[in-house]
């Protein structure tokens, strides 16, 4: 395996001493997992798991037009957002598809915009080049950040030990600039895995201490395998698998961070309010199968043996022990569908949408 | 890298265990590790039947699907149930539990490798 071009995050070394599976992710060298998935996954439902994401990217909006740029190429109202409130919500095309999900990290001088790594220049030309009459400076400052993410039950005990911040007092969504072990950090109740926990943005150079620091507290390390089983039960969409450019927001059942009634007109708004009223053409569902085998990617999904969508995740749920998906399919798709795993039809009732959702502590 | 002597194994990774003219058929130590986690063993019917180098069933791991292969051509007189229940036996004890299939065999395999040459061709691979 050649790696030469692949990037490397400032976390690589820790990875590689942990032993872990690299694999090729985004253009960067991304651990996949560790001990193994289904371990990294029960450590994070169960105690804490620690997740290096540095690969995302950073996109921040200066300048007097900031709000105003931000609004303009997000579906969230930001203007409803206060200084310190993270944002989950999508960006869009005119036609509604998705250019892609990210967080909008509304600070008291900027926005910070977090955006998949694999869309990260997309993005930013998408963002540049529908900002150019606002007076608005778009700076990706992708390499300028690592970005741990501690995720689970014992999240917030172990991180305690790391920093001054009153963490009880940082609810879900928000977020403070502070420090971690003395070195300037944002700390943000937010994640991808249904969990309680932290992203923790931290200079490069901070962060391997850090990383060494929270596994030694017990934080066990968590690979991209485990992100996904972990998403995938907690049921959030995954971008290229339940958003790209031809499904629009509504379609992937993320209408909640969708406001449509902005008055600062969000690119996309139109084609999305246009399709609220008509109705949606394919709608993302929750499914679980009744017969054997796990649905996977692109898998065919059947109504009466007639095609009627399509498997956009799929996966045996480590939790749940259960073979778990979704599916975008025709409106007609009710109680129940099929999948076609190679050839073989498997029965499947559709079911609500998160599979997995944390009891209360 | 655990690769015991007396099994023969095939290039896709599996080893074959011939006793009395009957085949027991499993993935290899370094193919349930590359696998990781398995949790679904798609196993064929008793009584199917495969030439040597066809595919006999697919394995899943949380991440991966892969084919199986059958190293040798025959029937298939037993297959291992237990796996529905408890497919981690494959990564726990791959060349025991984790057995998959048994094949009465009509067709010897080719190309199939010792222990030693198993050991070189992972080398070679990797």
């Amino acid at each position: 395996m050649s790696s030469t071009e692949l990037r490397r995050t400032p976390l690589y070394e820790e990875h590689r001493s942990l032993g872990a599976r690299l694999v090729d992710f985004a253009g960067y060298e991304m651990p996949v997992q560790y001990e193994g998935i289904k371990a990294e996954h029960g450590a994070v439902r169960e105690q804490a798991g620690l997740f290096d994401v540095s690969h995302m990217g950073e996109a921040v909006f200066r300048g007097p037009n900031a709000e105003k740029a931000v609004q303009r190429l997000v579906t969230r109202d930001v203007s409803r957002q206060e200084a310190g409130q993270a944002g989950y919500c999508a960006v869009c095309y005119e036609s509604g598809g998705t250019v892609d999900d990210v967080i909008v990290y509304k600070r008291p001088e900027d926005f910070l915009v977090v955006v998949n790594a694999s869309n990260r220049e997309k993005d930013l030309e998408h963002f540049r080049a529908n900002t150019r009459d606002l007076d608005v400076e778009i700076v990706d400052e992708s390499d300028d950040w690592a970005l741990l993410a501690l995720q689970g039950p014992e999240a917030e005990s172990i991180l305690r030990q790391f920093t001054d911040e009153d963490l009880s007092t940082i609810k879900p969504f928000r977020f403070v600039e502070g420090k971690i072990g003395g070195a300037p950090a944002i700390i943000s109740r937010t994640g991808y895995t249904g969990e309680d926990g932290f992203e923790l943005y931290l200079r490069p150079d901070d962060a391997p201490g850090l990383w060494r620091g929270l596994v030694e507290a017990g934080a066990t390390p968590a690979g991209l395998g485990a992100r996904d089983t972990l998403r995938l039960e907690a049921g959030m969409c995954l971008y290229g698998n339940e958003l790209n450019p031809e499904i629009t927001p509504l379609e992937a059942g993320i209408g909640f961070a969708v406001h449509l009634n902005k008055e600062e007109e969000f690119i996309g708004q139109a084609a999305l309010q246009e399709e609220k009223e008509h109705g949606l053409k394919k709608k993302l569902v929750g499914f679980k199968l009744e017969g054997r085998g796990i649905a996977r990617h692109g898998h065919p999904v059947l109504l009466e043996g007639k095609r009627a969508g399509e498997v956009t995740s799929g996966t045996m749920s480590p939790t749940l022990n259960e073979a778990i998906g979704l599916a975008l399919v025709a409106p007609g798709v009710e109680d129940r569908l099929d999948v076609e795993i190679r050839g073989r039809t498997v029965p499947a009732r559709t079911v609500p949408v998160p599979f997995y959702k944390r009891g209360k502590r | 890298m655990s690769i015991p002597e007396g099994l023969q194994y095939a290039k896709s990774h599996e080893w074959v265990r011939v006793e009395d003219g009957v085949a027991t058929v499993g993935i290899t130590e370094h193919a349930q590790e590359e696998l990781g986690d398995v949790v679904f063993v798609e196993l064929p019917e008793k009584g199917a039947s495969f030439s040597a180098g066809d595919t006999f069933g697919t394995i899943e791991s949380v991440k991966a699907v892969s084919d199986l292969y059958a190293p040798v051509g025959g029937e298939v007189v037993e297959v291992n149930d237990a796996l529905n229940d408890t497919p981690e036996s494959v990564n726990e004890d791959p060349y025991g539990e984790g057995w998959i299939i048994r094949m009465q065999v009509s067709e010897e395999g080719e190309d199939l490798l010792s222990a030693g040459e198993y050991e070189k061709f992972l080398e070679e691979e990797g």
